[in-house]
């Protein structure tokens, strides 16, 4: 465990730089590294037996059902499969790094082609995909030493026709090897495409060992599934490619080709059952111990953290909720924070006693103050970013329209293409820009299409240069391929965070509709109007995002895939948790509210919630 | 038109034996250690298939009978296949209420507007059970022969046929019929159950995701019963065996019943005190609930170690100058309501007796200082019960509200209480109001 926490020191120094407080990155410490680093442990726990079952699937034969015991026996006990067991608790420790090092609570969201393949070409995602191409490999040799027989080794010793005796490369270890370093390639772009990176919440706490338990044969699921997808393009690239590294190796390492009967990049040599077997079940066992660490990070990170309301003691006033509520970074533990407040206020009388008492000496509601504010401010900011993607998608229609002709017949695909800025510093990094150099309004006119309308049309007659507008409107597509928007993502992008907004609606409605029986004092009261004004902007400008196209269509949801898709419904989410956020607070007071001070255009809205006519 | 549905389920193992029990043997030529020997193998294959009839008696449900059947069977509404009205739901905060009917269409009635919406859509068929989402307007849940339909009625549109795009399927591989489903009071989370999957569902129903809850044990589940304050959830299984959920950190507590399965069940206002019967007993058994203080991390309820019986219902004869009646038998379902001060228990009857027919049973309840339970009044022929007036579904498809003028014994709480406050009036001349049927005292 020592190594594991030395392991992530430098990790600790860079985000050091970044926060102001030594005492969060204590708890930063404290919480998140600790819990990184037993999620690792774990993993490596669970090593043994997925291996023993690995090496019993592998070597399994239906004619000798004993044999296969035994062989899988002494295989188990030999010195390589030690050494080969001592490498893969390495490439899991390893793998738990890179999640720890790459995880996010809030999802990146490429809105368009282009800012995906930014996102893939990223050094720090080619790193990544380096690492995970050189794990794969590695596993790959060992699972290849595990299933032995014709795999074992890469070069075996082969006689010529002159009878002098030299080594000849074995192309079954070779294509496993390959095999290998693909599968964790290819886990490692799934991973940017499917967000796997990306830790989302789960509303129904449970214990870890029970949520390990459900979310188990999803795992095998879609570890075999994604193997069969894997091995399926890996052979489509092995069949056209094969020979690049096959005499690659052959020179580098003075081998040679070997007299085999068919060399394995054509098709008879592919169409072996047992080698596709093998293929499949080595990179299954790849995946699925690679995801259940990924899976029992995400359980052990998300797991709901009880930070202290108050404190008696000063040193420790920095590890309490309203403290870790309001820092910016790291935002896994303002998530936290959240997600302890939403929970608190919900289920523990005695802590939210603590929210609504009064300092001592002073009097002064300082825990609901700081919570109350730190959670209206999450609201007003989110407010305000709808507003102004409402804003810049409603002035671009109506800035081009009033422009030339020609720039009219783009202003449709104009707004489309627009996307605000992100407001916040919680929004992604790979939101669309506005002022991005591709996005000059001159090629945006030329990834028009040629309408009939248009000049062009007509003029252009002779073939040589109808080939040449051909090949510059080939290239036009390309661009528009790459640089039109994907529908919905930048909806997606504006709550990207929203779970946050989430906990801290709930949080408030929660402690508001305590306050009503538990608040002795009456803190809750002084804030209550702009609790209610502030959820009632917030209703009004989600309200009208979803009257904007593609913001209210749903997603399509994909079961088999062990990226997390919460984000694309956050929205949805976010839009019911505010509605009964509201309904919370007028069922709970009804009409005393009336006596709190609104405006009158709020009033006639709450109004509304108190009819139930919302 | 009047009648029952006939279909009895036979014990899992007589129907395993009935299968199984085909050993044609031929005696010509036969080594007598080959009878021997498949003779027991044909005894264990027997055993073992029994064995896997008793641990997953929901596959067993499912050899027996279409889904259809089996919403009838485990449906709260009598004879629901019958029926007229196959599901009803009053909202929990207003005056409306939804009632499924026998074309797998739901109308929506609303005193104060003069529409009413019809809902249809191409997967409600078979409708098993309606409810409103707490702490909304517009959302109504609908349990089906296939999925999970969520509906968004706007309750300001005019329009009498809201389109299919107002309702989300949810749909759960396996999770097919739902028999019950449950809201949460807090209006989040959504639970369903099916008998023929082992796992219960908890829907996040905004983000259409969600977490099966599975335990060993039991099959299925069949009835889902949410406690007011959001702290438990009963479910019950087709085997005697029903669950306790504590829904903090959804952990559960076993409660294996002695002679069937628990029919139906409610919960007292404040979530301390579980009501439920057992199929083919007629008595209340009750069960409390401590409510821990939630800053204890672990989060589990320290519940009781037996339930007590409440209520003996079993058949007594009273002579009224009509002649006689018989009352009591067999109970289909329980409701009480939101204040705790009435409960309504529907019993069965006899559909072979003319004099038999099922019945309505009223109680008056005070859940504290102390447990009380009196017999109040009782009133003939209804099927299907829900509580907030008293609204009883009749097979003709006709719907009776009973008004419940009584004075609320406790202060009324503002706001929190779900039902629409009535005048009180006067309390109603109770037939046997004197009679005390169960007090229990807490120490």
């Amino acid at each position: 465990m020592l190594r594991l926490l030395h392991l992530s020191a430098p990790l600790l120094a860079r985000s050091a730089l970044k926060r102001k407080s030594f005492m969060s990155i204590i708890l930063f410490f404290l919480v998140i590294c600790w819990r990184a680093a037993a999620s690792i442990a774990w993993a490596v726990l669970l090593l043994p037996p997925s291996t023993a079952i690995f090496v019993i699937l592998s070597k399994f034969s239906v004619l000798h059902p004993i044999q296969t015991i035994s062989e899988c026996f002494s295989m188990l006990t030999s010195a390589t499969a030690i050494f080969s067991f001592i490498l893969l608790c390495g490439v899991i420790i390893m793998v738990g790094f890179l999640n720890f090092e790459y995880y996010t609570v809030i999802p990146t969201i490429a809105c368009s082609k282009i800012a995906l393949f930014g996102q893939l070409l990223h050094p720090r995602q080619l790193v990544n995909s380096l690492v995970h191409c050189i794990m794969g490999m590695i596993v790959a040799w060992c699972s290849a030493v595990t299933i032995g027989f014709r795999y074992e080794t890469l070069g075996h010793p082969c006689a010529q026709t002159d009878g002098y005796h030299q080594m000849c490369l074995n192309e079954y270890h070779l294509i496993l090897l390959l095999g290998g370093a693909f599968v964790g390639f290819s886990h490692s772009l799934l991973g940017v495409i499917h967000n796997m990176n990306y830790v989302s919440f789960h509303t129904v706490q449970q214990y870890k060992y029970l949520r390990f338990k459900g979310c188990l044969p999803l795992v095998v699921k879609c570890s075999a599934t994604q193997a069969l997808y894997s091995v399926r393009n890996f052979i489509v690239v092995y069949y056209f490619l094969g020979y690049i590294p096959r005499t690659w190796i052959c020179k580098t390492l003075n081998l040679h080709l070997g007299s085999s009967a068919h060399p394995l990049d054509s098709i008879a040599g592919l169409l072996d059952l047992s080698l596709l077997y093998h293929l499949w079940i080595s990179a299954t066992f790849l995946l699925f111990t690679w995801y259940i660490t990924l899976l029992l990070f995400r359980i052990f990170l998300t797991e709901g953290y009880s930070f202290p309301v108050q404190s008696s003691f000063t040193e420790d006033a920095d590890h309490c909720l309203p403290k870790v509520l309001t820092e910016k970074q790291p935002m896994i533990l303002k998530f936290l924070a959240l997600q302890d407040l939403a929970l608190l206020s919900q289920h523990s009388p005695l802590r939210r006693c603590e929210v609504f008492s009064l300092s001592q000496p002073g009097g002064h509601p300082h825990n609901w103050n700081a919570i109350s504010k730190e959670c209206l401010s999450l609201l007003a900011d989110l407010t305000q970013r709808l507003v102004a993607y409402h804003d810049t998608v409603a002035t671009n229609g109506r800035a081009k329209s009033l422009s030339s002709g020609s720039e009219r017949k783009t202003s449709s695909e104009t707004s489309d293409f627009m996307s605000p800025r992100p407001t916040s510093p919680l929004t992604a990094p790979f939101t669309p820009d506005l002022d991005s150099p591709f996005m000059s309004p001159a090629l945006r006119r030329l990834a028009a299409p040629v309408e009939q309308g248009s000049p062009w049309y007509g003029t252009v007659q002779s073939p040589h240069i109808m080939r040449r507008v051909k090949n510059f409107l080939a290239k036009r597509v390309l661009i528009v391929y790459l640089f039109n928007k994907l529908p919905e993502a930048s909806s997606q992008a504006l709550f990207a965070d929203s779970q946050a907004h989430i906990w801290a609606l709930e949080g408030l409605s929660y402690l508001v509709q305590a306050s009503f029986s538990e608040d002795q004092f009456g803190v809750v009261q002084t804030t209550l109007p702009s609790i209610l004004s502030c959820m009632l902007v917030l209703q009004e400008a989600v309200d009208r995002h979803f009257k904007l196209p593609h913001a209210s269509s749903k997603p399509v949801r994909s079961t088999s895939s062990m990226g997390d898709s919460t984000y694309k419904t956050l929205r949805f989410a976010l839009r019911a948790t505010l509605k009964t956020a509201i309904y919370r607070i007028t069922t709970t007071f009804g009409d005393h509210l009336n006596a709190v001070q609104l405006s009158a255009e709020h009033r006639k809205r709450l109004q509304q919630f108190l009819e139930y006519k919302e | 038109m009047f009648c029952f549905s006939t279909y009895i389920p036979k014990p899992a193992h007589t129907v395993m034996r009935k299968h199984g029990d085909s050993p044609v043997i031929c005696d010509l030529a036969v080594p007598k250690w080959l009878s021997m020997s498949s003779g027991c193998i044909l005894a264990l294959l027997q055993w073992v298939s029994s064995f896997h009839g008793s641990l997953f008696p929901h596959l067993t449900v499912s050899s027996l009978c279409s889904s259809e059947d089996m919403i009838a069977e485990f449906s709260q509404v009598l004879n629901w296949s019958d029926c007229v009205v196959r599901a009803f739901a009053w909202h929990p905060h207003t005056d409306k209420f939804a009632v499924a009917l026998l074309d797998d269409s739901i109308k929506i009635y609303n005193p104060k507007s003069a529409t009413t919406p019809t809902l249809k859509h191409r997967l409600q068929r078979n409708v098993a059970v309606v409810q409103w989402k707490p702490l909304c307007a517009s959302a109504l849940a609908v349990g089906c022969q296939n999925c999970l339909l969520v509906w968004h009625v706007d309750p300001c549109s005019l329009s009498t046929r809201p389109s299919a795009g107002c309702a989300h399927v949810l749909s759960h591989p396996g999770h097919a019929p739902v028999t019950s489903i449950a809201w949460s009071p807090s209006g989040s989370l959504l639970v369903s159950a099916s008998p023929m999957d082992t796992a219960m569902m908890v829907w996040d129903v905004a983000a259409e995701s969600c977490v099966p809850l599975q335990r060993v044990g039991g099959g299925g589940v069949t009835f889902l019963s949410w406690s007011p304050d959001g702290s438990h959830v009963l479910a019950s299984t087709p085997s005697a065996l029903f669950r306790v959920w504590e829904t903090r950190m959804w952990t559960c507590e076993r409660w294996p019943c002695i002679k069937g399965r628990c029919q139906s069940g409610c919960w007292s206002p404040d979530g301390s005190r579980l009501l439920f019967t057992v199929q083919d007993e007629a008595v209340i058994y009750s069960l409390t609930f401590t409510n821990t203080p939630a800053a204890v991390p672990s989060g589990t309820s320290k519940g009781p170690h037996a339930a007590v019986v409440v209520a003996d219902l079993s058949e007594t004869t009273f002579s009224t100058p009509d002649g006689d009646i018989i009352v009591g038998g067999e109970i289909q379902s329980l409701a009480w309501d939101p204040r705790g001060e009435r409960l309504a228990v529907l019993l069965k009857g006899d559909p072979r007796a003319a004099d038999r027919s099922p019945i309505i049973a009223v109680f008056k309840t005070r859940v504290s200082p102390i447990f009380e339970l009196l017999p109040w009044f009782s009133r003939y022929l209804m099927l299907l019960l829900m509580f907030s007036l008293c609204s009883q579904c009749w097979s003709s498809g006709r719907i009776t509200h009973v008004p419940f003028y009584f004075l609320s014994a406790s202060i009324p709480r503002l706001g929190l209480s779900g039902s629409p406050t009535l005048p009180h009036v006067q309390e109603r001349p109770a037939d046997f109001a004197n009679q005390s049927l169960f007090t229990e005292f807490i120490s």
